[in-house]
């Protein structure tokens, strides 16, 4: 992987507006971890730290009518769509203002009004939805793309299989972005299989495959734009491999460190996609300051989504059988 | 159901309710393996693809898991769908889609998202096609919360349902027979309605009620017309739906009769057979006569062999026989 150069394609302001995006969803999983290890969220999350990049830099390409399918990793990808963190953490918090009304919580948190189609309990499951979503755009002509994220446990599945190869043979507007970041819960994907690149498997269904520094906001941002622009223009799905790694465990309680070691940990973190977009920022010339104030405005943004989460009502408890069908 | 007029097959009816609906709401897209130019394994979708092209009439190789995952996601983004999974046996290749996305979505997102897609795959014993395609499981799909589920017994009944399921804003699991594909009853040519939840009297009587689905229900007819040669007079009620259930005919009928039997072509341990003998214990206690009864296929995969397949399936002689050691039952002591 190179070291990072500000391509032509992207401004100085665009970088910092992903630089914000990024230390939103880094400050986010930061202070769901925080009110998990106290107590204070039911259920169990899987945090998204370390891999900001890719979601950041694959939606900011997005338009608000497009639609995003996510996974059980998914708090960063429904923030980068643009579903206010206030809504996202009183679902983690099982409160009524959530996104699903507390119905939902980590796993099953669905904002269409974003475009955000939902995270998913079930690894792999959301590739078949999002193809099927990419068939709707299609067939209504309505101009939309849809992102589907998994990740690397995701390509082993035969939902993957059975759900590309449809996505290519109709040519639909979809983008299957995978991230790997190396561990299926606990098993390395080169122990899962022999074949370890990602972004080649998608010759096996006569469609383009590309692999990406998923610490790179700027490598991701341009990759989906290519994607993303060929999708939308009747060219079918592209397969991205962000190659990104996580920096917590599998999930919230899960050390992290019974199958990789604290070396692999620590070196990946000299990638930090948030310190190489800020270092990348006050290379081209932007003051110290204006950095500071960006950090300052992203911190009082989750204090405010603390404060209207914690402070939400919780669903009425005659209120169970609602929505059912 | 109308006893005079035009008579189609079942399978006719399926095509007809799809080429009305389709022709009426212009975003139906139908998913599934061999329904284009083939016209469907069962002849269950022909002519439409001639009709309607490719781009609405999906054809697939086979892989059902992705095929409805596909139509599930459609429609969460709003595209009405079928997704035809041609044997219901084929379903369980999918069925983490249909039970974990469609029928949790409305619920998972607060109601904000639905799946208006048709599930259709037809089930149950057919000329001893063994084990792997013949299975009768329905009682699953009836024990999940968010899934709809018809039974239709009769092409006037598919018809009706069919449409119905396809103006439904969410997962419906239309579960035909598929020894059912070539009876014939009248059918309006005219489109018409079946509302869910709206059991069917099939037969008026006084002395028992026979609850019967799906292919069951022709048996049950024929037994009560034995039946009624030696003076029991059965009542047959086909629920058609039983998510929702008509939960009101069906206790009436309990009620009035004193008397039990359900037919069921699923095995009877924990089937939707037991269900309604749950059912009667639950609301009609004070009124049983008798204990109710459950005549179910025996609970053997299907066998292949015809001698083991006609044993292990209701047949009509061994509906009337068990229904008359139900009558002679003496009424129970209070």
């Amino acid at each position: 992987m190179s070291e990072p150069v500000l391509t032509e394609q992207i401004s100085q302001q665009l970088l910092l507006d992903y630089y914000k995006k990024m230390l939103e969803l880094r400050l986010f999983e930061l202070k769901v971890q925080e009110l998990y290890r106290n107590g204070r969220l039911p259920g169990f999350v899987h945090l998204y730290v370390g891999e900001e990049a890719v979601a950041v830099g694959v939606c900011a390409n997005l338009e608000a009518p497009d639609l995003v399918f996510s996974t059980h990793r998914g708090h960063g990808h429904a923030l980068a769509k643009g579903v206010p963190p206030s809504i996202v953490l009183a679902e983690l918090w099982g409160k009524s203002t959530g996104s699903s009304g507390g119905r939902g919580g980590s796993m099953h948190m669905y904002a269409p009004e974003y475009g955000f189609m939902g995270t998913n309990g079930i690894v792999g499951a959301p590739i078949p939805l999002a193809t099927g979503a990419a068939l709707s755009a299609k067939v209504r002509k309505n101009g939309q793309v849809v992102v589907c994220f998994f990740g690397d446990g995701a390509v082993n599945s035969g939902s993957f299989h059975e759900a590309v190869n449809l996505g290519a043979v109709w040519d639909l507007p979809v983008v299957y972005v995978c991230e790997n970041n190396l561990y299926a819960t606990e098993m390395a994907f080169l122990r899962a299989t022999k074949n370890t690149s990602v972004a080649s498997r998608a010759a096996a269904y006569g469609m383009l495959g590309v692999a990406v520094d998923g610490q790179d906001v700027v490598a991701v941002h341009d990759a989906a734009q290519a994607a993303i622009n060929r999708a939308r223009q009747g060219g079918g799905p592209t397969l991205i491999e962000c190659k990104t790694y996580r920096y917590v465990g599998h999930h919230e309680g899960d050390p992290g460190t019974d199958y990789r070691t604290r070396e692999e940990v620590q070196q990946w973190k000299q990638k930090d996609p948030v310190k190489l977009a800020r270092k990348r920022l006050l290379e081209a010339g932007v003051e110290e300051s204006k950095l500071q104030a960006a950090d300052q405005e992203i911190e009082q943004l989750i204090d405010q989504a603390v404060e209207f989460a914690e402070k939400s009502p919780e669903p009425s408890a005659d209120s169970v059988h609602d929505h059912v069908f | 159901m109308p006893e005079q007029g035009r008579v189609i097959t079942y399978a006719d009816a399926g095509v007809e309710a799809l080429r009305e609906e389709m022709a009426r709401d212009s975003s139906i897209v139908y998913i599934g393996q061999g329904i284009g130019p083939r016209g469907g394994n069962f002849r269950q979708t022909r002519g439409l693809w001639k009709e309607f092209g490719d781009e609405r009439l999906r054809d697939t190789g086979i892989c059902e898991l992705g095929a409805t995952g596909v139509a599930i996601g459609a429609a969460m983004a709003g595209t009405r769908t079928v997704v035809d999974e041609v044997f219901l046996d084929f379903a369980l290749e999918a069925i983490t889609q249909i039970i974990q996305q469609a029928a949790n979505i409305s619920y998972m997102s607060n109601g904000k998202i639905k799946a208006p897609v048709v599930i259709r795959g037809a089930m149950g014993a057919v000329r001893n096609a063994g084990a792997h395609h013949s299975h009768t499981f329905y009682n699953w799909f009836a024990n999940t919360p968010g899934l709809k589920v018809a039974l239709p017994a009769t092409p006037y009944d598919l018809k009706g349902l069919f449409k119905t399921a396809l103006r439904d804003p969410g997962p419906v699991a239309l579960i035909e027979h598929k020894s059912l594909y070539n009876t014939k009853s009248v059918v309006p040519e005219e489109g018409y309605l079946i509302p869910f939840g709206d059991a069917r009297i099939v037969r008026e009587g006084k002395d028992l009620t026979i609850i019967a689905m799906s292919r069951m229900v022709d048996l049950a007819a024929r037994a009560a017309e034995v039946l009624a040669q030696d003076g029991i007079s059965a009542e047959v009620i086909d629920p058609r739906t039983i998510v929702p259930l008509d939960r009101q005919k069906i206790t009436d009928s309990i009620k009035k009769t004193g008397r039990l039997v359900v037919i069921d072509e699923s095995p009877s341990y924990c089937s939707f057979a037991g269900e309604l003998l749950a059912i009667a214990a639950e609301d009609c206690f004070n009124e049983l006569q008798v204990s109710p009864k459950r005549i179910c296929s025996l609970g053997v995969p299907n066998p292949f062999s015809p001698v083991l397949e006609n044993q292990m399936i209701p047949s009509v002689e061994r509906i009337v026989s068990e229904v008359k050691d139900v009558m002679s039952t003496s009424r129970r002591k209070s």
